[in-house]
This record gives structure tokens, sequence and C-alpha cells, in this order.
């Protein structure tokens, strides 16, 4: 927490720009530029395969082939490696979740070492996520959907990275979990998590976030803050085809 | 009835090697998706380690158990940083040919200076000798090779399965990206892998060679075996390459008690079984 209060709000923590890659001979980004400033909720919006999940694994350094430029707290990071990047202070939530099948639930919790002193207790996790308690020895992949979302999650605050990149968190699941994961997002920002999120539920997304970023055919093509949110409706429906 | 206790305690000693063999393509294979067809060749390494260290430098057998298998170790993990990383992510047939290719070099290096007879590697003394157990004459050595064995497969079964260290292991050979991406330095595990699974095989190299003698080509004889044993008890599972390892062992040495004539094929004839009835091995999971 300490590091959070010793950064100005609204400090440049990532910023990316002309961002490229290609997934073996594919190209999949054509240069996405935007950035994420202290303390913020930001969501890149946009249509399947426009981009955003390897927008995300891009500055998390697991896609083979990136050009352009990804800064992280003032350093150039576009071509280290993912653990380097990890021990600079950034956590990834995978899409798929990533839940360790040949571990418990306590392995899982514990797999990612702690990059940065700061992190959750392993108390606030279970203030956070009681499910998790009782299920601590059970396999990992036995949880609910739900239950492997919130594990996936947690496991990346004991750490003390404060900038977590979440890969639509909402997917699949039901309202009253999806309200759930909604409360701890907002709780984390509140205790001054930056967050990148990436989301095809965009009335899940309003609820949280500060800006929006809209991607499309491996670009960012739009945009705007909370605040502009109705005045920009119409134009979102068009993006997003909903 | 001797003679069958007798044979039993063959099929024990082979099982110890059997186990501690499979043990180690088990965990390799599970980290680095590599049939490791070196693995007698290092194996035979680890005897000649041994050797080495007692007729040039003087060093016996106690600290041979140690260091052979941390030299032997070394020389994998730059086996593996300098050829078999290159091969991450293709098809199993290159890593079979390559340490296919790295066993022939190696064994005709020693065969070249050594020959193809072997090289007496006398017992300790403090192990010489033998127990009557009233139903059989138990030589402590072997006593020895079969407890120590089970030891050390137990030890590299608590590492993997209930240690910190084992859990990094077994979630690095499910999704080795994303552990990466946690902040764990994934490749230099797969290296220190190797090199446990090198050492394994060097120690049972040290462990045979006061009773099978130090030979060149002693690990390609064994290692044919070794992998019906893997495939009867599935790749990539810890429990299963030990308790095969032994099971299969016994297996052998009652079929030379009860029918000789099918001690040499008793392990193929079972793999044929296993493998029509459950491809995946009686442990292993899912290719």
């Amino acid at each position: 927490m300490a590091e959070a209060a010793a950064k100005p709000a609204g400090a440049e923590i990532l910023s990316v720009s002309d961002l490229q890659a290609w997934y073996g001979e594919s190209h999949i980004l054509h240069g996405v530029n935007f950035n994420v400033k202290a303390g913020e909720v930001v969501t890149l919006l946009g249509r399947n395969g426009a981009g955003k999940t390897t927008t995300l694994k891009s500055v998390m350094g697991i896609i083979g082939k990136r050009t352009g430029s990804i800064r992280f707290n003032g350093q150039d990071i576009t071509r280290a490696s993912s653990d380097r990047i990890a021990r600079m202070g950034v956590a990834f939530c995978p899409e798929e979740r990533g839940i360790f099948a040949s571990l418990d639930v306590r392995e899982n919790l514990l797999l990612p070492p702690i990059v940065r002193p700061g992190g959750l207790s392993l108390d606030q996790i279970f203030e956070l996520f009681p499910n998790l308690k009782e299920r601590l020895n059970s396999q990992g992949t036995k949880l609910s959907g739900g239950e492997q979302q919130m594990l996936a999650i947690a496991r990346i605050l004991r750490t003390g990275a404060r900038f977590l990149m979440l890969d639509e968190p909402t997917e699949g699941l039901a309202p009253v979990i999806i309200q759930q994961i909604g409360h701890t997002i907002a709780r984390l920002k509140s205790e001054g998590f930056t967050i990148l999120l990436v989301e095809q539920n965009f009335r899940f997304a309003s609820t949280v976030a500060d800006r929006y970023y809209i991607v499309e055919h491996g670009k960012v093509i739009d945009g705007f803050a909370n605040s502009e949110l109705s005045a920009n409706m119409d134009k979102l429906h068009t993006y997003l085809g909903v | 009835m001797q003679a069958l206790y007798a044979q039993l305690l063959v099929g024990l000693i082979n099982g110890s090697f059997y186990a501690l063999l499979s043990l180690g393509l088990a965990v390799i294979f599970g980290m680095l998706n590599i049939i490791n067809f070196a693995h007698g060749a290092l194996y035979m390494m680890g005897a000649f380690c041994a050797y080495f260290l007692l007729n040039i430098a003087g060093i016996g057998y106690w600290p041979a158990l140690i260091i052979a298998p941390i030299v032997v170790g070394i020389f994998g993990m730059i086996l593996e940083r300098t050829m078999l990383q290159w091969l991450s992510g293709l098809d199993h047939l290159y890593g079979l040919l390559l340490t296919f290719g790295i066993a022939l070099i190696v064994q005709g290096v020693f065969q070249n200076y050594f020959g193809s007879s072997g090289l007496p590697y006398a017992i300790p003394d403090e192990l010489k000798g033998g127990m009557n157990l009233g139903f059989m004459f138990l030589p402590v050595y072997r006593g020895w090779v079969v407890v120590f064995s089970l030891v050390v497969c137990i030890a590299t079964w608590y590492l993997i399965e209930k240690t910190r260290l084992g859990a990094n292991l077994r979630a690095a050979t499910e999704n080795p990206t994303l552990v990466r991406a946690f902040g764990i330095n994934v490749p230099r595990m797969i290296t220190l892998t190797y090199g446990l699974g090198v050492g394994l095989a060097a120690l049972a190299g040290v462990l045979s060679a006061p009773i099978n003698q130090v030979r060149p080509l002693m690990g390609a004889d064994l290692i044919i075996v070794v992998f019906a044993v893997v495939v009867i008890g599935g790749m990539g599972s810890i429990m299963g390459s030990i308790i095969t390892g032994f099971a299969l062992g016994v297996i052998e040495g009652l079929t030379k008690y009860f029918y000789p004539e099918a001690s040499n094929t008793v392990v193929f004839v079972l793999m044929v079984l296993v493998l029509l009835v459950k491809p995946a091995g009686l442990t292993g999971r899912a290719a």
C-alpha cells in the first residue's frame, strides 16, 4: 500500500505505443496505442478476435514476436521475458483462468511467488473470497467455475504486484458471482491497485471502469472516460455490434 | 525355497534400478516432454565416475554416491542448455533421435578407451559380508541397494508431490507459459529438473558398480527393459514409475524361478498386454 501512496495519482503506469504482435505467421496487433494511469481501472472493449487478449499477453511478455514500445513504470519492457515482467509487479489472470489440475487449491494459491512487499495476506484473501478457505485441500479443477475465477484472482493478489491484468473475469459466470467479482474489483481499486480489464460484458465493465478503449482489427480505434459514456453510447453500439 | 528367495532378492535389486531409472525418465518426460534415450549412457557414466574417483583420486564409495550424481547431473544440464532446450515445442521424435545419438556417442567414446569387458569395483568394507536370515542368506550390499533405492525414490516422490518446489514443477509441467508469467524462471527449472533426472540415473550407476561391474554398455542393456517398465507404468506418473519398477523386478525374479525360459521376455509380454488394454499405462494420464 505504501507504494501506491508514494506514486502521485495520475502518473502513467503503463504506456503502450505502436504495439505490433504476431502469433507465428499471423499478424494480430497492427499498432496498439493506449495508457493506464496509477489507480485507474481501464477496460479494453471489442469484439471477439479484435486483439484484446493478445494485447494483455504482449504486455505480459508471452507473445513470441512483438515490436513497438511497452513501458511499465518508465522502464522499457517490450523485449523483457515474462518472468522478469512479473517480478517488476505486473500480474496476469488469463481468460481460461489457468487453474492447475495437479495442484490443490492451497498450492494453486501459493504458486505465484511474492515479487514485492505489500501483497494481501492469506487472511485478507479469505475475507474477500470466503469460499476458498473451505476448499483449500480440494483439487484445483474440482472447484466450480466461479470459485476457479476467484482463485485465479486471489492468487495474484498475494504477490505484491500492484498492476493487475484481468482477461474476461466474468465470462460464463452466474450474475451473483459477477456481482461479487465487481465488488472485489471496486475494493481493489479503493486500495490503490491499478487494473487493466478485458471485457465482452459491457454492462459489467461500466460498473467498474474509469476509462475505455475500443479495440478493433488489432488497433485501438477510440477511447473515452466513464463520464463520457452516455454521449458515446451510439458509437459504442456500432463498435460492439450490440 | 532358498532358490526362490534368492531370485526374489535379485528381482528386488533389478527392481531398484528400474525404479530409479524410470523415475528419472518420468520426471524428465513430464517437464521437458523428451523421451530421454541417453538415460542408459548417463547411468553408465555414473558408474564410471565412481570408478575414476576411486582409481584416480582415491575417493571411495561413500563420497562417490554424492559426487558422481552431481558431476553427471552437471554434464546433463550442459546437454540440456546447449542442445535439448532448442527442441522444446517440436515433435517427440526429435528429442528421441537427439538423445539416442548422444547415447551412442557417449557409449562409443567409453568403448574406445575401455573396451567392452567389465572393470571391477569393490564393495565398500562396511557393506561386505552377509547375514543369515534363517530362511535365506542376504548379502549386505544387496540389502543396502534395495533399502537405499527405496529411500531415494520416496524422497523424490515427496519432493515432487508434497513440497513448494514440487508444486512449481507440477504446475510448470501443466502450463509453463503461465508459471513463467507468475515470475518463476521456468527455463532454469527445466535445466535443474533434467539435472535431477540424470543425477538419479548416475546414482543408480554408482549403486550397480559393485554388483554388475563397470562396462560401457551396462546402460544400453538395461535401458530397453526400463523403457518397457515406463510404458507399463505410464509416462509422467511419479509413484507409478516407482511401484512399477519394483514390481516388475520382482515379477522378473519370480519368472526366473518358476519358468526361467521366459524371464527375459516377461516384461515385454506384460508391456504388450498393458498397451492392448490401457494404452496410457497403468497409472498414466492420457497423452
